[in-house]
This record gives C-alpha cells, sequence and structure tokens, in this order.
C-alpha cells in the first residue's frame, strides 16, 4: 500500500498550477491515500491471466477520413475565454517555464 | 543576459567528444488536423480554425485522422523503422496555456514506428549512419504571442493565443545517441535535419518548410571527457529551425559546455532556447521535475494496429530516396557535387528536372534557375517556382540554343514572363527583343561605326585584332543589344578587311 506524502501532494499540486493552503494540503493528503486505497482493491482481483489494457472494448483502427468539418466561429471560440484581446485569448503572464 | 564563456572549438575537441541526440518535429501537410475536422492551415486568422475537440471544450471527443497514420506509417517505413503491430495514444499533461486541454495527445510506450536507421550525406560526400529510436504521432500546440516590453516570456505583462495550431498533426522523430562525430557534429547535425527535411518533402506527407515551422529540431548535446566512457549531462536546445541553426546551436553548445567543464564547473540538465539573432543559447527551465508529465493510456481513443497489408501497400508507394535520386541525376546531368548541391539547396531539383524533361539541357536548366530566376525570386521573397515554369524556361533555353536569342535578350524575355506577359516566344514578339541575324543591317551598322572611328580601323588593318572591340561595342550599342557579338565580330573582321 503506497503511502500519499504531503510533499507528494504539494508536488503535484505545483505541477497541475494548483494553490493548496495548508489546511487544503492535509486534507487532499488524506483523501488521495483513501482513494488509492481504495483503486488497490482492483489489484485483489486481478489476476496473472488478465492482461493489462487501457480500453475496456477490444477495438482498434477507428479513424475519420481526412475531410474538413466547419468547427466554431471566432465568436464561439472565444465566448467563454475569461479575457480576450482582438481574436486572441488573452492569458497571464506566464513564469517560471516554457513549454 | 550574462555573456557565455566559449572555448575555441578545436580546445574543446581536443578535451572532450561531443555527443549529439536530436528531436525532429515535422507537421503533416494534412487537411485536417490530427484529431478532429478542423483545417490545418498555415496563416490564417487567431482562432479561426477551432472545435470543442482542440480547444478542449466540455464534451469534445477525440477522432483520428486517417490519412495522418498512413503518412506517419510512410515516414517510419522511409526511416527504416519497424511499424508497430500495436500503438497507442498517450496523455502527456503539463499546465500551459499553449494547450487548453491541459494535456497534449502523444504516444509513449507504444510509438507507431521505432527502430530504424538513415545514412545521410555531409559536403564532401562521406556518409554518416544515424540510428532512430523511434518516431511517434501527436498534436501540435497552440502559439502562444507574448505580449510586453521584450516581446520574450521574461518580463511579459501577459501572453496571447491562438490555437489554430493547436491540434496540427505532428510525428516527432527522436535519434539514438549520435557518437564519434568528433569535429564534424555541427555538420552531421545539419547533414541529419537536412535529411528528414528532404525526405518528408520527398514522401509529399509534409510542406518541409523550415521557417514556417513544419520541420523543427530539438537538439541534444553533451560533452564526455576524453578517456571516460560515461555520458556527460545533456542540455537541449529547443525550436532551431533553420538548417543553418543546427550548426551554428551544436557549435555554440559545444563551446559553451567546453569551458564550464574546463573550468570545473558542471553542466545543468535543462532546455536552452536558441537565438538566431545572437547565435547564443539561453537557459530554459531545468530539467528535473519539468520531466514529470504523468503519462498514461489516452481512454478517449483505441488503439492503432496497422494490418500488415496496409503497411506493406504503404511500403510500396515510397519515393525513391532523396539521396539516390540525387546520385542518379547527378550521373545524367553531369554535375559536379558542388552543382548539384546548389540546386538541391536551392529547393530547385525538381524545377530542373522538369525543364530537363521539357527538352532543355541540364547545364542550361541549371544555369536559368539557380541564377537569374533565384535571384529575381530571392529579392521578392518568394519561391522561384511561383515565378515561372519549367515548360517556359525550356522555350526559353530553346530560343537561345537557336540562336534567336542572347543570354542578354534572354534575361529580358525573362522578366516579361515573370511579369505575365505570356509564353517566351510570345515575349519576345511584343517586346520585339529577336536577335537581329539581318547581315544587310548589321553590316550598315558597322560600316557606320568603322566610318566614325578611323583610327580603329586602321589598328584593325595593321592586325591589332583587340581594338575591333570598340567598333563591335558600338554596334551592338546601335542594335540595342539584339545582335550575336560574335557574328558581329566576324562582320567587322570581314568588313575592315575590305
Amino acid at each position: 500500500m503506497p503511502d500519499i506524502s504531503a510533499d507528494q501532494v504539494r508536488h503535484l499540486a505545483d505541477l497541475a498550477r494548483i494553490d493548496l493552503s495548508d489546511a487544503e494540503l492535509t486534507s487532499l493528503t488524506a483523501e488521495l491515500a483513501q482513494i488509492v486505497e481504495s483503486v488497490a482493491k482492483v489489484s485483489e482481483v486481478a489476476t496473472p491471466d488478465v492482461p493489462a489494457t487501457s480500453h475496456p472494448i477490444p477495438m482498434t483502427n477507428v479513424f475519420r477520413e481526412d475531410v474538413e468539418v466547419p468547427g466554431l466561429t471566432v465568436q464561439q471560440a472565444l465566448s467563454g475565454a475569461p479575457d480576450r484581446e482582438g481574436d486572441f485569448f488573452r492569458v497571464p503572464p506566464i513564469l517560471g517555464e516554457e513549454a | 543576459m550574462a555573456k557565455d564563456a566559449l572555448m575555441d572549438y578545436d580546445k574543446a575537441l581536443e578535451l572532450f567528444e561531443p555527443v549529439l541526440g536530436f528531436e525532429v518535429h515535422v507537421e503533416l501537410n494534412t487537411k485536417t488536423k490530427m484529431f478532429c475536422g478542423c483545417a490545418n492551415e498555415f496563416g490564417s486568422g487567431a482562432n479561426t480554425n477551432t472545435c470543442p475537440t482542440c480547444l478542449g471544450l466540455p464534451g469534445g471527443l477525440p477522432q483520428v485522422n486517417h490519412k495522418a497514420i498512413e503518412s506517419s506509417i510512410r515516414i517510419g517505413l522511409a526511416l527504416g523503422c519497424d511499424v508497430a503491430e500495436s500503438s497507442r495514444f498517450a496523455r502527456k499533461q503539463y499546465f500551459y496555456p499553449d494547450t487548453s486541454k491541459n494535456f497534449q495527445t502523444s504516444q509513449y510506450d507504444d510509438p507507431i514506428a521505432h527502430d530504424g536507421q538513415v545514412t545521410v550525406e555531409l559536403e564532401d560526400g562521406r556518409q554518416v549512419t544515424v540510428l532512430i529510436e523511434r518516431a511517434h504521432m501527436e498534436e501540435d500546440a497552440g502559439k502562444l504571442t507574448h505580449a510586453g516590453a521584450t516581446g520574450r516570456i521574461q518580463g511579459a505583462d501577459y501572453s496571447l493565443v491562438d490555437y489554430n495550431r493547436g491540434g496540427v498533426p505532428l510525428v516527432e522523430i527522436v535519434t539514438r545517441l549520435i557518437e564519434g562525430t568528433e569535429a564534424d557534429a555541427p555538420e552531421v547535425g545539419r547533414a541529419y535535419v537536412a535529411h528528414i527535411r528532404e525526405l518528408v518533402k520527398a514522401l509529399g506527407v509534409s510542406n518541409a518548410r523550415m521557417e514556417e515551422g513544419n520541420v523543427r529540431c530539438d537538439a541534444n548535446i553533451s560533452l564526455r571527457p576524453r578517456g571516460s566512457d560515461v555520458l556527460g549531462t545533456r542540455t537541449e536546445t529547443k525550436n532551431v529551425n533553420s538548417l543553418r541553426s543546427v550548426e551554428r546551436a551544436v557549435r555554440y553548445e559545444i563551446q559553451r559546455q567546453a569551458a564550464i567543464l574546463a573550468g570545473g564547473g558542471t553542466i545543468t540538465q535543462e532546455t536552452r532556447h536558441w537565438h538566431e539573432d545572437t547565435g547564443t543559447t539561453s537557459a530554459g527551465r531545468p530539467k528535473s521535475d519539468a520531466d514529470d508529465y504523468r503519462y498514461f493510456p489516452e481512454p478517449d481513443l483505441v488503439p492503432v494496429a496497422p494490418s500488415r497489408e496496409w503497411v506493406e501497400e504503404l511500403r510500396g508507394t515510397l519515393p525513391e530516396p532523396p539521396s539516390e535520386r540525387r546520385a542518379r541525376l547527378r550521373e545524367a546531368w553531369g554535375f559536379t557535387a558542388l552543382e548539384l548541391q546548389d540546386v538541391v539547396n536551392a529547393d530547385l531539383l525538381d524545377a530542373v528536372e522538369a525543364t530537363v524533361a521539357e527538352g532543355a539541357s541540364p547545364a542550361s536548366a541549371r544555369k536559368w534557375w539557380t541564377g537569374e530566376i533565384a535571384r529575381v525570386a530571392n529579392s521578392r521573397g518568394v519561391a522561384a517556382t511561383s515565378l515561372v515554369s519549367p515548360l517556359q524556361i525550356a522555350e526559353l533555353v530553346a530560343l537561345i540554343d537557336s540562336g534567336d536569342l542572347t543570354d542578354r535578350l534572354a534575361r529580358q524575355v525573362l522578366e516579361g514572363v515573370i511579369e505575365g506577359e505570356g509564353s517566351p516566344s510570345k515575349v519576345v514578339e511584343s517586346r520585339g527583343l529577336k536577335v537581329v541575324s539581318d547581315d544587310g543591317a548589321l553590316i550598315a551598322a558597322i560600316d557606320t561605326a568603322l566610318a566614325a572611328q578611323p583610327d580603329v580601323l586602321a589598328k584593325i588593318r595593321d592586325g591589332k585584332v583587340q581594338a575591333a572591340g570598340a567598333v563591335i561595342g558600338a554596334v551592338m550599342k546601335a542594335m540595342k543589344g539584339q545582335a550575336d557579338a560574335a557574328r558581329v565580330r566576324e562582320l567587322v573582321l570581314e568588313r575592315a578587311a575590305q
């Protein structure tokens, strides 16, 4: 049973750009530990003869032909944006990292 | 920005062995994006090619582009890779506004193609084998513009995002470590990226224009002290987007890292940004924790399992490998290595080949395409092939060969063709540019010129044939250049003798 440490949760929160208070960190650490424990129960019933799978339905090669389909207008695309400038989404300055 | 200390290149090579690795991203030229039906277009208005899927809105579901898979398999085959029997997509989680989904759909442990090799050619003809680890499919990210005083990420007030490019299909080609290149390391890097660019262009799967970001290179560079067999810490220089920059960036990193190591310092494992203007790199983010992408299989997509029949069918569509094609054409055309390289570098191999097919001699076709046409194209910032067609150039060359045009007149005709005045023969007619081949008209002009310059006439009669130049010049001027200078010379000597 892997323990979830507060450091791990802080690291995950950092990767997800979520600012957690100490109280949130404590409660989330406990909650996550419980979730991991619950999910781990699956491994108790999994036997070596059941292969790992990433998809519940054994299906392959589902393709779409390379044909253009109308999407959103610029107005629609930007309608949910918290901020915009012209036809661009406007986001806060990005510090500390570049993809 | 503090200036990096650099070690002399030869000194660096004396002390260290460079080890390279490249990740080249190739943008496919499918009509639509990787996982949705939005147009894959460069240069459209911001955010005009988006939908709920590529914007990562609730309810959007990805669907794999059949053509993109086909292109990826063909790239894999052309790299000599094995095509996976089963391949799947994975989510690469990172939080950055160029990807609104907060993950990039990529491939992790089951790439579409793996274990290949390519043979790249250096300028002096030597060949270097580069092993390919894998080629995997993924989607491109949106484009960020950092607004603020610097235009760079540091000190930006805010950033603007255009998601048109988000979701465009990419194939990322990853090499294994490239060792033993020694002082050739920068050139090997350049030759490798040139090879990949040429390959995907020949396959027709990408527009392969580096200046538009269709082919982008990340260069991994590390140094190993002589006599050691332990790899040094590497840096990854991102987005090196021209062939010349690949060469410069590799060289720069070798000199920079050597200076640090020789001074007793250590190399930080990090991404570095390439600055085209200064020819330098600067530190980006440290690699250590940012590599924590928490990949997991993409639950919204099923595996791609290309049948062996399909793979073999696609193998049958592979074009002649570019290096073999070059060798074949060079021999057929009788070009030197340098002459052919000029044509290839100018991206004019297809144009020259087509012009030769229309009947022009290879030497003339090369001369016109890499000369006058390329000059005009460069000055206008357009592709040479957008100005004139191979058929038109073949016709122009035929007019020169038949003596109807001199080179000088032909340049004027070419100008007319470029201006859209019609075929070369039409321009000859409309601009009245034909060579004056009527000896009568020439003789009249020659007699006038000789009469005007009696001293010259005397010299020629004295056997000082080179003095004829002044008369030839006067005649050519009188003919407005529309005469064959060699024929004029013959006639001048004839008339002077009488």
